[in-house]
């Protein structure tokens, strides 16, 4: 069993090239207008760095840690800098070996996933696309549908389990959200699933009531699963800038976040908030989403992510 | 007793040597502090360093007010600035008194388009208008049920003809308002990537059907760096004409709207801060800047030095010490001044990283209570000249004010010392940058 069979490194380079191609300019010229690299070099370095969303603290890190290791005056081309920077930026990226998360799968049925994020992160879209694939992987998919706030929440994850082909569990909106994930971990029991994927409402990680209504959501989970939830994935708008630490350190207060999806990376943002998040708290990044399209969501790949942010083919040629 | 003022009065003097003006040199830790924090808010890199920079070039070689610091007056300049370029006045909408007003909301996915449009209706339904929403995003699932269902909630008719040309729902939409007597429409239009060729040319082609008086442009307040890349790509497309911040009822510092300002100089005209349908505010600039800048405390402590200096007296004074005729009737209102700006420690805890020392340390306000108290127990020719203060003058004072004689030779001695220090600063030039006028406003 191999999940997620239809990477496709093409279409996330293809989504995030728009991104890059300006960024690549900019270190070009960076390159190409000096004949040394200084301080100047530096600096523009950090512009394409903040601009990409990391954040200013994370950015001085990385050069001072990049700066460190290239001492010697011989190393200081520009390949060679560019070679240091990727190295020292995907070290800041963690990520999971999928064997061994494939070998959770196996062991916990069902194994419950918690989806949580802000308002308008794109919870109900990702669940889709995991959803989808999941299924596409052999595995036996229900989705929870706990988002009972949000006007016609319901109908949308609908439409998601039937273009995904899955079972999906709902109660009338306005219902108590816990007892939505209680009845869901009960039917997949019943059943024989797999994988349950529950979706929650958004809620900004600065409301407290909703914060600990998401505390109540987790404790109930494990009531008929003990481990369960067994992943809590937070889905991060990858236009969003400094806040996502902030949205992360929040939720991982409430729940064990063992994942982090960014979504909507195929416009111009590039999602930068992620490396101080890895940082901080060695949460590993595990997909992206690259478009509306069901099959728009990618296995995260660090070293993937950083030459599609600094492209050095474009930069030495 | 007076140990205290006077070393304070003394440190000012000395701190104000060279820092009379604002300078590259005195400024620089403060610029570079208010640097990291605009892009920590979210303020694109470049929007951050061409705002400091035109504005500390326009600030360049201001005055600074005694009791401030440079680094304390370039904060406020940039607070002025900030709330300037967010728009000195909260924009409303326009509505036709007659006739059929459109409006049109665009942005990207998840900002908030939805809610928003739904939370205006509501708003313009409470204004006694008759608003229409129409359902425009075919590509959202659930996108137009949950319009109907928001639109049911605040009793608003939706016109939602189902999964058909956005074009046709928009016209639709009109058609049905003028049948309907309705005089206000809202579209809400589908998220997009402003990167989506196609789907920015059908929100372009909508916009140039309904010719809308009103094209909001919803932005998330978390977003980060490239929300000048979209908002530009939105106003080239579709021209509009105001923006929504949303979610502003989170943690974000809301940088992002100091980018759009920069970048399409169109005017914020809502602020939405909730998930339920009265949670819409119009725009105050002064909050937002707050919001973005952070440091309220120095700002506040810079417009209380500058209202409670007067600059006529300034003058005055400044003469005075040039002839070093500086006496008890200026001390006086030296110290109103002072109090005139609040009690010392409340002014101190404005000051950043004071705040929290002051506990442990004791500032004595009832020194000024003393001094006061004594100065006014002297007459008119006594404050003019200390010199008559004799024995029994001393004990009067000391009597009619209800301190000790030794409280009274202590303020004289000192005194004598302070005018002493100030004549001497006096002829080396100094009090020209000390007392000068307040008026360090440029435009």
């Amino acid at each position: 069993m191999s999940l997620f069979k239809n990477f496709n490194f093409n279409r996330l380079k293809e989504g995030l090239k728009k991104s890059s191609d300006k960024l690549v300019g900019k270190i070009n010229e960076a390159l190409t207008g000096r004949a040394v690299i200084d301080e100047t070099f530096f600096e523009n370095l950090e512009e394409s760095l903040v601009t990409a969303d990391i954040s200013y603290e994370t950015v001085t890190q990385i050069l001072d840690e990049t700066r460190k290791q290239l001492k010697n005056e011989s190393d200081r081309t520009p390949a060679i800098v560019l070679k240091v920077l990727k190295t020292v930026l995907i070290n800041n990226l963690i990520t999971i070996d999928p064997a061994r998360f494939e070998q959770r799968i196996t062991v916990n049925k069902p194994y419950v996933i918690l989806i949580v994020g802000v308002n308008g992160a794109g919870k109900t879209t990702t669940i889709g696309k995991l959803a989808n694939n999941f299924r596409n992987s052999g595995l036996n998919v229900l989705i929870g549908a706990a988002d009972t706030f949000r006007a016609a929440a319901n109908e949308q994850l609908e439409v998601w389990a039937n273009r995904s082909g899955v079972r999906i569990f709902q109660k009338s909106m306005g219902s108590d959200p816990s007892s939505v994930v209680y009845e869901t971990i009960r039917e997949a029991i019943e059943t024989k699933t797999d994988i349950v994927l529950v979706d929650t409402a958004g809620r900004l990680h600065t409301k407290l009531n909703l914060m600990e209504e998401l505390e109540k959501i987790r404790r109930v989970a494990g009531k008929l699963i003990p481990d369960a939830p067994h992943e809590t994935f937070l889905v991060l708008d990858g236009n969003a800038g400094q806040n996502a630490i902030k949205q992360m350190e929040e939720f991982q207060k409430i729940c064990d976040i063992t994942g982090i999806i960014v979504t909507k990376l195929d416009g111009t943002a590039k999602g930068g908030s992620i490396f101080q998040i890895g940082r901080n708290s060695g949460t590993p990044i595990r997909y992206i989403g690259v478009g509306e399209g069901i099959d728009d969501l990618q296995d995260f790949d660090p070293v993937q992510f950083v030459e599609a942010i600094i492209s050095s083919e474009k930069i030495i040629n | 007793m007076l140990e205290d003022l006077t070393a304070k009065i003394d440190k000012a003097l000395k701190k104000i040597t060279g820092q009379g003006k604002l300078t590259e040199k005195n400024i620089s830790d403060t610029l570079r502090e208010i640097r990291v924090i605009l892009l920590d808010a979210d303020v694109n890199f470049r929007v951050a360093k061409e705002f400091i920079e035109n504005v500390t070039k326009k600030a360049m070689g201001t005055e600074v007010l005694a009791s401030i610091t440079p680094g304390q007056l370039i904060t406020k300049i940039i607070y002025d600035e900030l709330v300037e370029l967010l728009g000195s006045s909260n924009a409303e909408i326009t509505v036709s008194g007659s006739g059929l007003t459109k409006i049109m909301v665009v942005g990207l996915q998840g900002s908030g388009k939805t809610t928003f449009s739904a939370k205006l209706a509501r708003k313009l339904k409470g204004m006694g208008r008759k608003p229409l929403l129409v359902a425009a995003d075919i590509y959202r699932p659930a996108a137009i049920e949950q319009l109907k269902v928001l639109g049911k909630s605040i009793d608003v008719p939706v016109h939602a003809p189902g999964q058909i040309d956005p074009k046709e729902i928009a016209s639709g939409g009109l058609k049905y308002a003028k049948e309907h007597s309705l005089d206000t429409v809202i579209v809400d239009t589908a998220g997009r990537l402003h990167v989506d060729e196609e789907m920015m040319t059908e929100v372009a082609d909508i916009k140039q059907l309904l010719q809308p008086e009103e094209t909001l442009f919803v932005v998330d307040s978390m977003t980060g760096q490239d929300a000048v890349n979209s908002a530009k790509a939105f106003n080239d497309k579709v021209d509009f004409n105001g923006i929504v911040l949303t979610k502003m009822d989170g943690d974000s510092r809301g940088g992002c709207a100091l980018s759009i300002r920069s970048v399409v100089g169109k005017p914020i005209k809502f602020i939405s801060n909730g998930e339920k349908t009265d949670a819409l505010e119009v725009f105050f600039p002064e909050r937002l800047a707050s919001r973005i800048l952070g440091k309220g405390d120095v700002v506040s402590l810079v417009e209380k030095a500058q209202s409670a200096f007067d600059e006529k007296e300034a003058l005055e004074l400044q003469e005075k010490l040039k002839k070093s005729k500086f006496d008890f009737e200026d001390f006086l209102k030296q110290i109103k001044m002072i109090k005139k700006m609040g009690s010392l420690s409340s002014l101190l805890s404005m000051v950043p990283g004071f705040g929290s020392q002051l506990k442990s340390t004791d500032i004595d306000e009832k020194a000024f209570v003393k001094v006061e108290a004594i100065i006014n127990s002297m007459t008119i020719a006594e404050r003019r000249n200390p010199k008559v203060l004799n024995g029994s003058r001393r004990s009067r004072i000391a009597r009619g004010s209800g301190t000790s004689i030794q409280d009274v030779n202590r303020l004289v001695k000192q005194f004598n010392e302070m005018q002493t220090m100030i004549s001497r600063m006096s002829k080396m030039g100094i009090n020209n940058s000390l007392f000068k006028n307040k008026n360090f406003k440029f435009n």
